[in-house]
Formats: C-alpha cells, sequence, structure tokens
C-alpha cells in the first residue's frame, strides 16, 4: 500500500484511453465499476475535444456482481460493435474489473466481430498511464500490422534511386502534452527535407493506416514513453529504424534534422537553413547575462526531462541542480543525464519527495509538471510547465510547441518570462529598502498575481527519497548544534535578495556548524559567502 | 401541460406513476460519478477531517481529476494505494493500511477525525474497513477518531457518498440533553410561541450547504423562534450535534437516504418537505419547521414574507429569459428533481425529460407532486439511448456532466455542467437567483457569441 495525495500519472486503462481517443475508428470497450467514466472528463475538459472518447464502460454496480458481470460485459461489447460499427476495438479491464477476472477478451472473440479485437491486458495494480499506452499503442500496431509482415529475418533493400523517402510519425496521443503542435512543427521539418509522411500515428490514424506502417523507410519516435516498444517491434518485423534525436532544443532540432538526412540519404541543408530561430541569439544577445548559472530543478517524463536540463545548461547557460522523473520505464537514461550535470536523480512517483528536495536545493527556477508548478507556489519559485500530467492551460489556443526552432523559440520564452527581469532583479539587489519595490513585490511584469513566498509546513516527507542530494543530509543532520543569528548577522542576511536568502540561510548555518560556531555575526555570514562563492 | 409532443418515450420500459411524474427506469452505460467524489466537498465542509481513501491508482486519479482541472491546495484527502503486494498476500492489507495511517497521522498532527473510505477495489477484495476503524480507533482515541464507509462505484453513486459519510457519523452523535431553560425572548406576544419552540427539542439541518447558507438559514430560524439549530455535518468534528427521539431533522439535500434512516433510528423525526431551492421550495421547507414546530402562521409570514418577497423579485428578470424553454436533465447528483420543479413552477419552463440517478419515492414525495402532470422522470441511465432522445428532442437547454457537456456543445445545444449546482450556495431565499442565473448564463451566452 502506497500513500498518495497526488499522482502524476493515471492508471494504465487512462493510457489506453489516450491511444482509442486519438485514432479514428477505434472503439474501447471498458469493463469498469460505476465511476469510472469519470476518465471522458479528461478528454472533454482538460483537452477540451468537442467529442466523447470512443470508450464504452460497463458500469457495473453490487447487485451486478450478483449475478453475471461476464454476460453484461458482452452485451456491452456487442452493442457498442452494432453503435458504433469500428474498424478495430479494444477490449479490456479497469483496477476492479480486474480483480472480477472476466476475461474480456475470450468474452470479445465469442461474439465473432468482423473486425480485429485487440486484448489489452493492463494490470493495474502494478504499471501506470504510459505504460499502459505504449502498451496498448503496441498491441494495437502489431495486430493491425502483422498480416502484412514479411518473413521473418526481411532486410529493407535499399530504395529505387529517384523514389522519394518516407518516414511514420509515431507517439503523439489524446491528452498528450502538446503533441497536437509538436506533430505540425515535426512534419515541417520532414517536409522541408523532402520526405514523404507515410503515416502519424496513433494521433489521427485510423486501423488501416495502421496496416501500412511498414511502407515507409523508418520511423520518427517523438515520445519513446509512448512509441518506444511499437517502434522496437517495427524495426524486428519491417527492418524499419528508429530516429533516436529528440528535437527539443535548438541543438537537439539540428542533431534531429542531421539524424533524419542521413538515415533518408538525403541533404540536411533544406530544413537546418530553413527556419531562422530568435532562441538563439536572444540567449547571446547581452541582456540575457544575468541568466547565467541561474540554478534550475528540472522534473518531468524522462524525455521532456532529460531534454529540458541540457536545454537549460546548453542554451540558456543555467545550472542544473537538481533533475528527475517518475517515468520508471526510462530511470536509467535520466540518470545518465543527470550524472552528466554532476548530480543525482530523482526518481519518483511521490510529489511530496520532490517538494522536499524543492525546499532544499532552493532553485531559482522550476521546471516541472503542474505538481512542481504547485510546489514552486507554495515556496515562491518561479516555475515554468514542461511536461505531462496536464492543466487545461497546457492546451493554449495558440500554435504552441515544443519540438523544431519554433518549438525552440517557445521554450526561451516560456521558461525566460516567470524570471525577474534582468535590470529589474540588478536594481532590487541594490536599492532593498524600497517601499514598493522590494523582495515581496512581484516581478513588475507578472502583475499581482505572482504568489508570495509561502512558508513550508512543517509536513515530513511521505517516505525517505531514494536518492538523497549528496550535501543534502549534512544541513538536515540533527546531531550537529545549532548556531544562533546575532541580531546584527539577521539584519544583513535580509540585504541578500530573497530568492537566494534561504540557501545564504542554510549555507552560513552549515558553515557555523562545520566550525562550532556558536553566534552567527556578520562577519561568519561574509566568511560563509566567501567560502561557498562560485 | 402536456409534455406528450415533446418527451420523447423511453423503450420498453415500465411506466410507473409518482406524484404528477411519470416515471420510467433504464439501464445501461451510466455516465455518473462514484461516491468518492462527495470527498471533494466534504474534506472543505468538515475542517479537522481527514478523508483517506484506501483503493487503487484509479480513484486517487479520479479525485484528483473530478473537478475537471486539478486543485492545488494542501488537500485534507488522501489515497492509500493497494498494490499488487496486497493483492498477493505477500503483505497484509490490514498491517499495511495500519502503516499508512500511522505515517499519515504523524504527518498531519492536526487531523481529529479520520475516514477510510472503501472504494471498488477494497469491496470486491473484502478488505474489512470497519474493523480496521474499530482497531484504529482503540490506537490513536482520544486524539483521533476513526470512521469508515463505501464511496466506491459499485456501491455508490456520487451524491450518495456524501449520505454514506453522514450516516457512519449518526451512531456516533451524543444522545440528545434535556432542553435548556427557554431563552430570554423579545417581546411577550411572541413569548408563549418560542417557549414552546425552545421545549420542542433540537432541530437538525441535515446536508452539507455553503457556510453562508447555514449562516442565512440560522438567522431565519432564530428569528421564528427555533433558536436550538444543528447543522450536519458540522464544521469541526468537535462540534457534533446531539440526536434524540425529541429532534426532529430537515433534509437539506435530497440524496440523504441512509442518513435520514439512521437518524430515525436514533428516535429522530423526520420533517417532510419539498427542498430548499427557490422562493417556494425554500419557503415551503421552512413551513414544514415552522409547523412541527407550532409556529402560528402570522409568525411565520412575518418572519419570512420579506425574503420570500425579495427572492421572487429577484427571480422575476430570470423568468423572463427561461419561461417557456426546453430543458432535459441529465442523471448527475438526484438533486435533478427538485431542480426540474424549481425551473417548472417558479421558472415556467418545459421539461422534457428529467433523469435522475436514483429516484427517492418518500423524501422526494412533496416534489414529485408539484411537478407539472406527466412530467417524464428517468430513474438510471443508458447513457448512449438517452443521447439519442436527447438530441432528437433538441431542447433549449441541457443539464449535463462534463463529460457530455461540451461535446453536446459542438453539436449545437446549450448545456448547464451539473456539477456547479452541487458547488454552488443555490439554496435558501437570498440564493434564488443565483440559482436561475446559473441556468439563464449558458441561453444568455449563446445569444451574444456570434455564430
Amino acid at each position: 500500500m502506497q500513500l498518495t495525495v497526488w499522482t502524476y500519472e493515471g492508471p494504465p486503462h487512462v493510457g489506453a484511453m489516450r491511444i482509442a481517443t486519438a485514432m479514428r475508428d477505434v472503439h474501447y470497450v471498458l469493463h469498469a465499476p460505476q465511476g469510472d467514466t469519470y476518465a471522458d472528463l479528461l478528454f472533454t475538459m482538460i483537452e477540451r475535444l468537442p467529442r466523447r472518447p470512443p470508450v464504452t464502460y460497463t458500469t457495473f454496480q453490487a447487485r451486478d456482481l450478483g449475478s453475471d458481470t461476464a454476460d453484461l460485459f458482452q452485451r456491452a461489447a456487442a452493442e457498442a460493435y452494432e453503435r458504433f460499427k469500428p474498424k478495430a476495438m479494444l477490449v479490456g479491464a479497469s483496477c476492479t474489473a480486474e480483480l472480477i477476472q472476466d476475461d474480456p477478451g475470450g468474452l470479445t472473440r465469442a461474439l465473432h466481430l468482423p473486425i480485429p479485437v485487440v486484448a489489452l491486458e493492463l494490470p493495474s495494480y502494478q504499471k501506470k498511464e504510459n505504460w499502459g499506452a505504449a502498451e496498448t499503442f503496441y498491441q494495437i500496431v502489431r495486430t493491425m500490422a502483422t498480416p502484412q509482415a514479411p518473413a521473418p529475418g526481411f532486410k529493407r533493400p535499399a530504395r529505387e534511386p529517384g523514389t522519394q523517402p518516407s518516414c511514420n510519425i509515431l507517439g503523439p496521443t489524446a491528452l498528450g502534452f502538446r503533441h497536437r503542435d509538436d506533430v505540425r512543427a515535426v512534419r515541417e521539418i520532414l517536409e522541408q527535407l523532402g520526405l514523404a509522411i507515410n503515416v502519424i500515428a496513433p494521433l489521427g490514424a485510423s486501423p488501416a493506416d495502421l496496416a501500412r506502417l511498414g511502407e515507409a523507410d523508418f520511423n520518427v519516435v517523438l515520445y519513446p514513453e509512448i512509441a518506444h516498444q511499437a517502434a522496437q517491434w517495427l524495426q524486428r518485423t519491417f527492418d524499419q529504424p528508429s530516429i533516436k534525436s529528440i528535437p527539443l532544443g535548438l541543438h537537439a532540432t539540428r542533431e534531429f534534422i542531421e539524424e533524419v538526412a542521413r538515415v533518408a540519404g538525403v541533404d540536411p541543408a533544406p530544413a537546418l537553413q530553413g527556419t531562422p530561430s530568435h532562441a538563439g541569439w536572444y540567449s547571446h544577445s547581452v541582456d540575457s547575462t544575468y541568466l547565467t548559472g541561474k540554478r534550475v530543478y528540472v522534473f518531468g517524463d524522462a524525455t521532456h526531462a532529460i531534454a529540458a536540463a541540457r536545454i537549460a545548461a546548453k542554451e540558456l547557460g543555467f545550472t542544473v541542480v537538481g533533475l528527475g522523473t517518475y517515468s520508471r520505464e526510462f530511470a536509467r537514461d535520466v540518470r545518465a543525464a543527470a550524472a552528466s550535470y554532476g548530480i543525482e536523480a530523482l526518481i519518483t512517483d511521490d510529489y511530496l519527495e520532490v517538494e522536499a528536495q524543492v525546499a532544499e536545493l532552493q532553485p531559482e527556477l522550476m521546471l516541472g509538471t503542474q505538481m512542481e508548478r504547485h510546489i514552486a507556489k507554495r515556496l515562491g519559485i518561479p516555475c515554468a510547465v514542461i511536461s505531462a500530467p496536464v492543466h487545461v492551460q497546457d492546451y493554449p489556443a495558440r500554435y504552441s510547441p515544443q519540438m523544431g526552432f519554433e518549438g525552440a523559440n517557445v521554450l526561451f520564452d516560456t521558461w525566460v518570462h516567470p524570471l525577474m527581469m534582468g535590470l529589474e532583479e540588478h536594481l532590487l539587489t541594490m536599492f532593498r529598502g524600497d517601499f514598493e519595490f522590494h523582495d515581496a513585490a512581484p516581478p513588475s511584469h507578472l502583475g499581482t498575481t505572482a504568489a508570495k513566498p509561502q512558508a513550508l509546513p512543517p509536513a515530513q516527507p511521505l517516505s525517505q527519497p531514494q536518492h538523497v542530494q549528496p550535501g543534502a543530509t549534512a544541513a538536515a543532520g540533527g546531531a550537529a548544534p545549532r548556531s544562533v543569528w546575532s541580531p546584527d548577522a539577521e539584519k544583513e542576511l535580509g540585504k541578500i535578495p530573497f530568492f537566494v536568502r534561504g540557501k545564504a540561510r542554510r549555507n552560513t548555518e552549515r558553515f557555523a556548524a562545520d566550525r562550532s560556531v556558536e553566534l552567527i555575526t556578520v562577519e561568519t555570514l561574509y566568511d560563509a559567502k566567501a567560502h561557498y562563492s562560485r | 401541460m402536456s409534455l406528450e409532443s415533446t418527451a420523447a418515450p423511453v423503450s420498453c420500459a415500465p411506466v410507473t406513476i409518482a406524484g404528477a411524474a411519470r416515471v420510467t427506469t433504464e439501464r445501461g452505460q451510466r455516465e455518473v460519478f462514484c461516491g468518492l467524489t462527495g470527498i471533494i466537498w466534504l474534506h472543505r465542509k468538515i475542517q479537522d477531517a481527514f478523508f483517506l481513501v484506501v483503493g487503487s491508482r484509479t480513484c486517487a486519479h479520479l479525485i484528483q481529476s473530478a473537478a475537471g482541472v486539478m486543485i492545488f491546495a494542501e488537500p485534507r484527502f488522501a489515497t492509500a494505494i493497494i498494490d499488487e503486494r496486497d493483492l498477493a498476500g505477500l503483505a497484509d492489507a490490514n498491517v499495511e493500511l495500519d502503516r499508512v495511517v500511522t505515517q499519515l497521522l504523524t504527518r498531519r498532527p492536526d487531523i481529529k477525525l479520520l475516514f477510510l473510505v472503501g472504494s471498488c477495489p477494497s469491496e470486491v477484495i473484502k478488505l474489512d474497513l470497519s474493523r480496521a476503524a474499530l482497531r484504529l480507533s482503540g490506537r490513536f482515541s482520544p486524539q483521533v477518531r476513526v470512521l469508515n464507509y463505501s464511496g466506491s462505484g459499485i456501491e455508490t453513486t456520487f451524491t450518495q457518498g456524501e449520505d454514506a459519510c453522514l450516516a457512519s457519523l449518526v451512531p456516533s452523535l451524543e444522545a440528545e440533553s434535556p432542553a435548556p431553560v427557554a431563552a430570554p425572548v423579545h417581546g411577550p406576544a411572541q413569548a408563549q410561541g418560542r417557549a414552546q419552540a425552545q421545549s420542542a427539542g433540537n432541530l437538525l439541518i441535515v446536508g452539507a450547504l455553503a457556510d453562508v447558507v447555514e449562516d442565512q438559514i440560522r438567522l431565519l430560524l432564530a428569528d421564528l423562534g427555533i433558536a436550538r439549530v444543528d447543522f450536519f455535518p458540522p464544521r469541526r468534528s468537535t462540534e457534533m450535534a446531539q440526536v434524540g427521539p425529541h429532534t426532529r431533522f430537515l433534509l437539506a439535500q435530497p440524496f440523504l437516504a441512509d442518513t435520514a434512516r439512521a437518524l430515525e433510528a436514533r428516535g429522530a423525526k423526520h420533517l417532510a418537505a419539498p427542498f430548499p431551492l427557490g422562493a417556494e421550495g425554500t419557503l415551503a421547507w421552512l413551513q414544514a419547521a415552522a409547523s412541527a414546530y407550532h409556529i402560528e402562521d402570522g409568525e411565520f409570514r412575518r418572519a419570512t414574507q420579506p425574503a420570500y418577497e425579495r427572492a421572487r423579485r429577484s427571480l422575476a428578470r430570470y423568468r423572463d429569459q427561461l419561461a417557456g424553454k426546453r430543458v432535459f436533465f441529465f442523471p448527475d447528483s438526484q438533486l435533478e428533481v427538485p431542480l426540474a420543479r424549481f425551473l417548472a413552477q417558479e421558472m415556467g419552463m418545459v421539461l422534457v425529460e428529467v433523469g435522475t440517478p436514483f429516484l427517492h419515492r418518500g423524501h422526494l414525495a412533496a416534489e414529485l407532486s408539484l411537478l407539472p402532470e406527466g412530467t417524464s422522470v428517468v430513474e438510471g441511465q443508458h447513457v448512449e439511448n438517452q443521447l439519442d432522445r436527447c438530441l432528437a428532442a433538441q431542447p433549449d437547454l441541457v443539464v449535463c456532466g462534463l463529460g457530455l457537456a461540451n461535446p453536446l456543445e459542438a453539436r449545437g445545444l446549450t448545456t448547464k455542467w451539473s456539477i456547479e449546482l452541487v458547488f454552488t450556495p443555490i439554496q435558501g431565499f437570498n440564493q434564488a437567483a443565483d440559482l436561475a442565473e446559473l441556468f439563464a448564463r449558458p441561453l444568455v451566452r449563446r445569444t451574444r457569441l456570434v455564430a
């Protein structure tokens, strides 16, 4: 049993719904108790889709458990087929139906429907949403594409000279973080390179489209959390290579273009020259100097977290002080990325652990999910959202991709906007006593809505973090005698800008504790500052 | 008024008559919340209570997403997520639950009342939460009281979660103490009636209401001379009402079947009434209390007339906007029948179909008799058939859940999302116009937006 306040991911059948809802002509019959239809709201309210997800729920109740829930499922599946006439059907169980073991797959096969039926086995007490989406996408791809599969050991012949190279775009789903806009951005790049897009899946694809996946020369996997498993199967079955680069950020977009060009055997120049980016120049311009070394904390799904850390470090000149993910399936990649910044990754799905680490590290900027936005609000730290879980605000009306050159521009704006502007930061540092322009005043361009820093409640993390930051335990160590601040030192501390004050206080206390200094004076404060200065 | 022309018939379902309504029952996919959703308002209502759902990741995800967007405050609810080890018997679920509760209470020492809330999976694996609650109460009392109820979808629909929660509290309510000496009264003319009201035992208002509504009702009842008024649930778990054979109770919400039964088992007497929605509903509801406490008609009119008249005046402009408009209710909170009565009786709207998840014929008797003759009430749901009927009828306004609202808007219908009716102060005289405005706003909006 795990105590959970907020969750980063829903159950695996919600992942399956994201695939079904993304596609055309697919219907999902879900054995589930009354109430599980709440999941429809995710799509109609958060993503604001103008249609219901293509899902039929059995919505069984106590009285059904006493009779025949298997019969109820079978009738629901038969009715759903008659009403919606899908070209393929997904069937499965939610967490409660999994316990009553009615075998939706067998029950549906017994109906002899004239369409492919994919029986999903999604262990709800073990796995989560992204896993469910990946498994569902893999299963439906396999079901639809297998009839077209060549003999085992097939080697893809070299493309006929003069034919246009083609690729699939895999991974975008319903309820994805900017998937709709990313697809448009990436599609533009691929078309600049002269490539034909064979199939985009699952977003907008029909079962018949999935049957044609093998016709492409290679696959572009935008979101490995969703499409890695399916892409691996396509590689084995159709000898289709996958593009490894993910075009998040300027550098990664260039790498993506070069990798695609290499695999497709085309010239990368049209795409590389095609779209001038403002983000690169803005980051080099002198007004961005104030961004140098800003301490940033990154948390999200693996793909977005790794990319965000890289952009933060290499394209904005920030210092990555924390990096983590809730995607356990990709923990190894995140750990490797974190190691390159000299830090240890936090792999957890407990947002309280993330909160504890953020409170300890006191970053100047958070790049996270909606949960981290909440944490940042409580701690008074500027924050930008980089990853699912999604919120209605993550579906902006305007075109706002994360990927490609335009995506890099969007990221630059989104991440820099929550920060204090450079000149404002300098003035605040110089003139701390101004009655209108003080620590508690929000950045002037953010109006009055920016939250004041709030004290963290005396709540303890619910469980020990798996990976404690090397330096984190020392400060929290209860054994060391606590030093006392002299009034002068306390006053001097108040002159330090609020966004680094917490860190200054902790550093000074650690410095004093290490040296058994009982009374912290102004001198101790500046000794500590000199000791820890970068 | 004949509704034969507007109400599409529900196929092959037997029709029964309840009051003025023709009731059909249908079964199929139910597009409704489970009882866990009630935690969203209950945890804000009882401010020192914590709700621990013992369930799955789905339960946690539901509560997080139920309001359409995530609610980001330090929540007084959480989920103990059952995992594979608990199911495989590798871990003793009760030992695990004790560990999680201990962890929780260490983190939140301010909690005085902890509800263990059963879910679909905990019911199916037959995890006995009543025994767990007893055991944990023994361990943590007197600092924390631990109770349990089921909010599972197999047992409860949406607002029935509140019913189950309140019913679980009833056995622990203290027995009523003898009536206190009559409080000082304002004038000699009213002294006798007031003294009588004082000695008649406490009046319990049952069902979670917004604080502002509670305050207004308390003032009105005090003005009537009913001073011993308790609200259930209270704002703090330490302010629980007393209950006994002299207690009378008024239901403020129409979905409290089990709570009413539990109160009756303690000897309390239910005062039958319509629900306090709209000017007429509120007046009739207060009248039920006044009659039970032998308050004279003249005195009742004196105390209620100004607020009643003001409510009627404030409703007039919305009546102009709503009268004659055809409305279709999908089932959601069990508030549908009282709301439909308000819209028909006070706003002059035409009821195409009134869907409701359950119909408590006893508690809704007064409401059902006030509906226009022949109103089609549909108990239960087959969402696809109901959508067919709705699209065929093309009502002017559809009252439905958030899973259906945008899809119906996209098909050109105007909708009012029903969960707002549960989260908004709508009861009482002063809120009557707010209630009407909730229905008028989507219609006004459609006329404002250029097609």
